[in-house]
């Protein structure tokens, strides 16, 4: 069976040890020389930055989270060992790990690091699909000519590189397409190289649950619990037809899941769908005031990733949290796209004065979505409106000025409230 | 009650109430038409609880009475029936159906109870004036077509009529716009209507209206309150609420400092511009003008589908000026016009422009122009 050292990266038939270096860090696999669809996810990505960061964390619990009220971002491996896990919510994360050392999110250093990962990765291969800011495919397929090595090798100085020159680890899954070789990166977290084969793959999914599919969350799992399917097995036993009767186009994707079929293209350009930005308020409020302070923020921020990736968007839409935790959502269709803050806070403000509900509220978030390139956005101007050009002059001066000066060069009198 | 009467009257009577009652409402009485005979006449009423139609035709009424059905069921049962028929209307209050018979055919409706039917409170209207059909046609025709859709907006949902103050003295003025365009059509004022509170006439009572306005020899009897506004012919009376809400100030919005003066055949424009924009497929497709001496060159550029361009001669004598509209709006705007020749009123690429037909003030338009 081939094999490989992670550590001198010597390929050799098969051993328990490397027969070079002497490390035990081995993969062997039958088709570890013939398959090139990865998936790299960083191991507790935030609380490693940080640790790496500051050293005097080294072997304490530490969280990653916001505020009292908030939920834990991440959670490094000893914080995990207690039983504390990432979307907890922050109280209860606490009472099972007290001693943990909470650390606000800096994302400016994760932003960095995921950067340099990024070039890293793509020393690899063009073909590399971000799911965010610690994990993403890579196809390196045809590229073992060009490397001199087969993707296995390269993905393992990858990890290895990683580990020396950034201070990170991260674990990586190879498979023959992106669903298992996401599934593979999780089996053998932190710091793991797992191989899912196309050999293996029937006899893997068999017995596994199929909420281990990317994207079946808690809802899904329940209709298709309900339909007696909760592992692969129990989805084999479908037809074709009769899954997509019953689940739609998801039917569809699942019964060629279940046969360890997935034909998704590792595309860097995955379309964005929608950008949006909610805050959880330290109590609930009801002030008008506050919440309209905040809601130009959130508005400055969703403009703000807008025109970073160069984008707009034709629907917006108002996101409320009551005390009691109902949601309630409004959204609009703007005739011209817009990526300006003072668009988005305005046609957002006047779905908040519609909702006539006094709150209080928990939560407020506000978003753009139904994107299109800025090009095609913010045409023409509000004939009832003549300010509205100044308005927008004014910020985009405003961005330049941010640009030049840093984002707190200048500021609305709106957003101290 | 029993009635009969020309299959014609009571197709023009139900279709008018059809048309009125919502086609989604939660209200089952709202989805009726109700029917009342008495004397020689019968009457058909409709709502939607913001409009009422009362549409009377000539009947033969053997039993006086009242009772509402499903305004849309009856609408098909007297469409399909054959041209010429008599049908002749009979509720039986034991079982509470209306059986509608025409010639072989016979229908059985339920039916709801007439007292459910909610009845519009009459009201004091301010003004009272009389109107020419051809009038009120030509100011909600010219204008409707610019009303917003915009529910944040909903002050925008409809025409502002109003009398205001024009050139030549008081003038009945219907504006609409949608932030995008405006249009302003003013027509001479009624007598008795220089009073009239300024009101906003939904959209649907527009297009309900202008069911009304087809006979050039109809005078329209027009009643104005604060809340509700009245138009009535002898056989139908047309009743809405109006929006409550105050249109913007759109005199700032009328530009009147523009000077530069393109003047267009309004079919060709209209044409060239049609034929243009057909190479773009997005929802907002721009057209770009650039203007030179007496030249107007209209060019569509869609980098994704490709590029048109199209020359026209024109009188225009201002320096060179680009300017990028929406093409459907300039073709709405554009057609419009049908007497004389389209003049545009330029200021600059960013500026609102203005257009209007020859030298005539009684119709202006505002268009905004996008950037290209």
């Amino acid at each position: 069976m081939p094999s490989l050292c992670r550590d001198c990266f010597a390929a050799f038939p098969d051993t328990k040890r490397c027969p070079t270096c002497g490390s035990p860090l081995i993969i062997a696999h039958p088709e570890l020389n013939t398959l090139s669809i990865a998936h790299m996810d960083c191991d507790a990505f935030y609380a490693s930055v940080e640790k790496r960061d500051n050293p005097t964390l080294e072997g304490k619990p530490v969280i990653i989270g916001g505020g009292r009220r908030g939920v834990v971002s991440t959670a490094c491996y000893v914080a995990r060992i207690r039983g504390v896990r990432s979307a907890m919510p922050m109280f209860q994360a606490l009472k099972l790990c007290p001693e943990a050392i909470i650390i606000k999110p800096r994302m400016e250093a994760y932003v960095e690091a995921s950067r340099a990962i990024r070039k890293m990765m793509e020393a690899l291969t063009p073909d590399i699909e971000p799911l965010s800011l610690d994990e993403a495919f890579m196809d390196l397929s045809g590229t073992a000519r060009l490397h001199g090595a087969p993707p296995a090798v390269m993905l393992a100085r990858l990890v290895k590189r990683m580990r020396s020159e950034l201070g990170l680890t991260g674990s990586i899954g190879l498979s023959h397409n992106k669903f298992l070789a996401k599934v593979a990166s999780d089996l053998d977290k932190p710091h793991g190289f797992s191989v899912i084969g196309k050999a293996e793959t029937d006899a893997f999914l068999r017995d596994k649950p199929v909420r281990m599919i990317w994207g079946v969350g808690a809802a899904a799992q329940a209709s298709l619990e309900n339909a007696g399917i909760r592992t692969f097995a129990d989805l084999l036993r479908w037809e074709q037809t009769d899954l997509i009767a019953r689940f739609g186009s998801m039917g569809d994707r699942l019964w060629h899941l279940a046969r360890g079929q997935d034909r998704r293209r590792v595309s860097a350009h995955a379309p964005m769908k929608s950008i949006s930005n909610e805050t959880t308020f330290h109590e609930d409020t009801s002030d008008p005031d506050l919440l309209d302070g905040h809601l130009w923020r959130m508005a400055e921020k969703v403009s703000d990733r807008a025109k970073a990736k160069g984008l707009a968007g034709r629907v917006v839409t108002l996101k409320l949290k009551r005390a009691d935790h109902s949601l309630l959502s409004r959204r609009i269709s703007l005739r011209d796209g817009t990526q300006m803050a003072d668009t988005v806070y305005r046609t957002a403000r006047g779905l908040f004065d519609q909702v006539g509900d006094q709150g209080p509220y928990r939560l407020l978030g506000c978003g753009l979505s139904d994107l299109i390139a800025e090009s095609g956005a913010d045409l023409s101007a509000d004939l009832l409106d003549p300010q509205a050009r100044q308005r927008t002059a004014a910020e985009r001066a405003t961005d330049e000025i941010k640009e030049r000066f840093g984002t707190d060069a200048i500021l609305k009198g709106r957003s101290l409230r | 009650m029993k009635i009969s009467i020309e299959r014609a009257a009571l197709l023009k009577a139900v279709s008018q109430a059809q048309s009125v009652v919502e086609r989604r409402n939660t209200i089952p009485i709202l989805a009726n038409v109700l029917i009342e005979a008495e004397g020689s006449d019968v009457t058909f009423r409709a709502t939607d609880l913001d409009i009422e139609i009362v549409d009377k035709a000539p009947a033969q009424v053997e039993r006086a009475g009242a009772t509402t059905v499903s305004a849309t069921t009856l609408h098909e049962i007297v469409r399909k029936l054959p041209d010429g028929a008599l049908v002749t209307l009979t509720a039986d209050s034991a079982t509470g159906r209306l059986t509608v018979d025409a010639g072989r055919s016979n229908f059985s409706l339920a039916t709801l109870p007439k007292e459910d039917f909610p009845i519009m409170a009459s009201s004091e209207y301010d003004t009272n004036f009389s109107a020419n059909a051809p009038v009120l046609r030509r100011l909600f025709d010219k204008s409707k077509f610019a009303i917003s859709t915009e529910e944040t907006r909903y002050y925008l949902n409809g025409v502002y009529m109003h009398v205001a103050e024009a050139d030549g003295g008081r003038v009945l003025r219907c504006v609409a716009t949608d932030g995008h365009r405006l249009a302003r059509i003013d027509a001479d004022l009624p007598d008795g209507a220089a009073e009239m509170p300024g009101v906003i006439v939904p959209r649907k009572t527009v297009g309900e209206l202008r069911k009304l306005l087809e006979d050039d020899e109809m005078k329209i009897a027009v009643s104005v309150s604060e809340t509700k506004v009245r138009f009535a012919t002898p056989d139908i009376t047309l009743t809405s609420k109006v929006i409550d809400g105050t249109f913007p100030d759109y005199t700032r919005v009328i530009p009147q400092g523009n000077t530069r003066k393109l003047e267009v055949d309004a079919a060709d424009f209209a044409q060239a511009v049609d034929r243009v924009a057909t190479v773009s497929s997005e929802r907002s497709r721009a057209v770009k003008l650039q203007l030179d001496e007496d030249r107007l060159i209209l060019s569509v550029n869609a980098p994704d589908s490709g590029a048109a361009e199209e020359e026209l001669a024109v009188a225009y004598a201002d320096e060179r000026l680009e300017i990028g509209f929406n093409a459907k709006y300039l073709l709405e705007i554009a057609s419009q016009v049908d007497r004389e020749n389209a003049v545009f009123l330029f200021n600059s690429s960013g500026d609102p422009t203005l257009m209007r037909e020859g030298n005539d003030q009684s119709a202006v338009y505002v268009v905004m122009p996008m950037r290209v």
